[in-house]
């Protein structure tokens, strides 16, 4: 095998009951990324609702691969059709999202390719034969640039970095049964969040309420306000909170909660720890109010607002009411 | 109960980071290091197993410098019985590399459970755990918030987008551990001096030599955010913060 062979990229696509995840195009934009042809392949128990969208962002190809026991996520059976898909063909490089699912499933298929995962990364350029991709470590102080010489690549995009590209191709449709057997690890079931939060991780807007909201009643003005931009905000948290039982840790921003990359991210009583930076110090814009003038969150804050968040918030919940009214 | 644990010598998430002379690494002068944070919650769950149990063995493992018998030592205080040091001068670049050395650890171990942390907070790789469980063909679960087990059969709920998965799994298994699996205790004075006399046994390794298939190219500092500006004290100052989130940087 020689290294940056002939072959594309494979992307694997994401699905939730039945319909494609918003997070494919990215894997999809992420895999055009390396010159070649892009394959994107999907696991699930029958026909995928969006599949016909994948060619316009630059797919030539999308396969299911279905199997009775892939409605839900199956983490054997999934890893083991895909690391089968990749050994048949001649692939450059088998990318995934660094999401809940890529995360887990990745590293699986990967060690049955007998490589690593150049995990959760957020650039890569692919001239001539190397694949080389930039990944945030030590909590996002530093940029590791790592060369992948593995053959094929195994690499995970950390989600909400790879802005989706259109870019049409013809992108044929395929269907493919695959024979697993039962796996020994199962999900028996999702509970579901309520209906209508967006997680913190999809969310184009997030605002985070840290211990300056003061109670947990009071991140009712957060929730206004994230309601105030039409269902594609959602409210997060940092760590004093959550360890407090203020919000669940499925909102908790951070080292130890979620890495986040939004378009626009507001932190709301939020001082600017390392570790709560290390979660959203990636996101295009951020906003930060508070009312110490020397809260370390203003040094990565595009826009700052000192003062009393009680103030200001509502106001700018008003504000964003007009502009979405 | 027997459990292992894989626990990785990590620079203390307050550490600033400088970057060493070769552009490829960290500047280790002064870093503080301890046990990565996720591993506590590891090292925890499976006292915790084990005492439940109330006979079996606790074992942790680390890859790592010499100095990493001290984060080893740390995990002894907490409790584990016994420590393997794989000792080598430097973590491999490639995941797959500690992987493997790990797994040929572990091998031979007949463990009920090979616990995890969901990822290292130096490299962000989350992956060792998955890797190794694949490596030794045992059933895995990763960024394990809940567990509960029964026998031989295991329930873990994981945080995925939007909900709680609920996942069955057989013992032997290997899980990963998030934050959320349980508080971890810190050592008691008893425990550390008890730590001295615990077994840590050190076994020299050596990575590949060939570089491994991902090889750092260079560490540099993250880009600097566009210096950011204070755009008003109070209320009075929203008009010109949407202005600006409109017109300047286009997100409304
Ligand atoms: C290993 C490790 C992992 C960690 N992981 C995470 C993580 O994932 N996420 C995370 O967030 N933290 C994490 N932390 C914790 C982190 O160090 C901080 O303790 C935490 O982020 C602080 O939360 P906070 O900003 O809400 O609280 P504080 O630091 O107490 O800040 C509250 C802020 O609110 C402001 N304020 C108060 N009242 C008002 C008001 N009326 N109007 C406006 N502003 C007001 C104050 O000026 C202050 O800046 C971790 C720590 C460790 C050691
Ligand atoms: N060098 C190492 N020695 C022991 N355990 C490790 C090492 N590197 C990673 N691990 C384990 O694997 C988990 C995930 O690490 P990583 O895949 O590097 O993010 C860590 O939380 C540890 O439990």
């Amino acid at each position: 095998m020689t290294p940056g062979g002939a072959g594309g990229a494979l992307a694997v696509l994401e699905q939730r009951d039945g319909v494609l995840r918003k997070i494919s195009h990215e894997v999809v934009t992420g895999a055009q990324r390396l010159g070649g042809t892009v394959e994107a392949v999907v696991c699930a128990a029958g026909p995928v609702q969006g599949t016909d969208q994948v060619g316009k962002f630059g797919a030539d190809k999308v396969v299911t691969l279905t199997n009775s026991a892939f409605a839900r996520y199956a983490p054997e059976g999934y890893a083991q059709a895909l690391a089968e898909r990749v050994k048949q063909g001649d692939y450059r490089a088998v990318v995934f999202a660094a999401s809940a699912t890529g995360k887990d499933l990745a590293p699986r298929v990967a060690a049955k390719l007998g490589v690593g995962v150049a995990a959760d990364i957020t650039d890569l350029t692919a001239d001539g034969g190397a694949i080389v991709v930039t990944r945030p470590v030590y909590a996002g102080k530093a940029l590791l640039q790592v060369k992948v010489t593995a053959q094929p690549a195994v690499l995970s995009l950390r989600p909400n970095v790879f802005t989706p590209v259109v870019r049409p191709k013809a992108g044929t449709a395929e269907s493919v049964a695959v024979n697993v057997p039962a796996g020994r690890v199962t999900v028996r079931e999702i509970k579901a969040a309520p209906a209508g939060t967006l997680d913190v991780a999809e969310a184009q807007v997030i605002i985070s309420g840290g211990r300056g909201l003061k109670e947990p009643a009071n991140f009712k003005v957060l929730e206004e306000l994230a309601h105030a931009f039409g269902g594609k905000a959602a409210v997060g948290a940092s760590r004093a909170v959550v360890d407090a039982g203020w919000r669940g840790h499925a909102d908790q921003v951070g080292q130890t909660g979620k890495t986040v990359s939004p378009s626009l991210y507001i932190a709301v009583g939020i001082s600017g720890a390392i570790q709560h930076l290390a979660g959203m110090r990636t996101s295009k814009v951020i906003v930060a109010i508070n009312k110490d003038k020397d809260a370390p969150i203003f040094k990565v804050a595009d826009y700052g607002v000192v003062g009393d968040l009680f103030e200001i918030v509502p106001k700018l919940t008003e504000e964003i009411r007009k502009l979405h009214g | 109960m027997k459990v292992a644990v894989c626990i990785k010598r990590v620079p203390d998430s307050e550490t600033r980071v400088k970057i060493a002379a070769d552009g490829k690494s960290l500047d280790e002068a002064g870093v503080k290091f301890v046990m990565n944070p996720y591993d506590e919650f590891a090292v925890e769950e499976a006292l915790r197993r084990k005492e439940r149990a109330g006979t079996g063995e606790v074992a942790v493992v680390c890859l790592g410098p010499a100095a990493a018998q001290e984060t080893i030592r740390t995990a002894l205080a907490m409790g584990a019985d016994r420590g393997v040091l794989l000792q080598a001068d430097k973590i491999p670049a490639d995941p797959f590399e500690t992987a493997r050395l790990i797994a040929a650890e572990l091998k031979s171990g007949r463990w009920d459970l090979i616990l995890f942390g969901r990822m290292a907070i130096d490299d962000y790789n989350h992956q060792a755990g998955p890797l190794v469980a694949e490596l030794l063909g045992l059933p895995c679960v990763t960024a394990v918030s809940h567990l509960e087990i029964d026998g031989t059969q295991g329930v873990a709920e994981r945080e995925i987008e939007g909900g709680i998965e609920v996942v069955e799994f057989p013992l032997p298994a290997v899980l990963t551990a998030d934050k959320g699996l349980n508080e971890p205790r810190y050592p008691a004075l008893k425990g550390i001096m008890a730590a001295k006399k615990k077994p840590l046994e050190v076994k020299p390794v050596q990575p590949g030599s060939g570089g491994g298939a991902i090889e750092v190219v260079a560490l540099t500092p993250p880009p600097e955010r566009k210096e950011g500006k204070i755009v008003g004290e109070g209320a009075g100052a929203v008009g010109e913060l949407v202005r600006l989130l409109r017109e300047e940087a286009k997100v409304l």
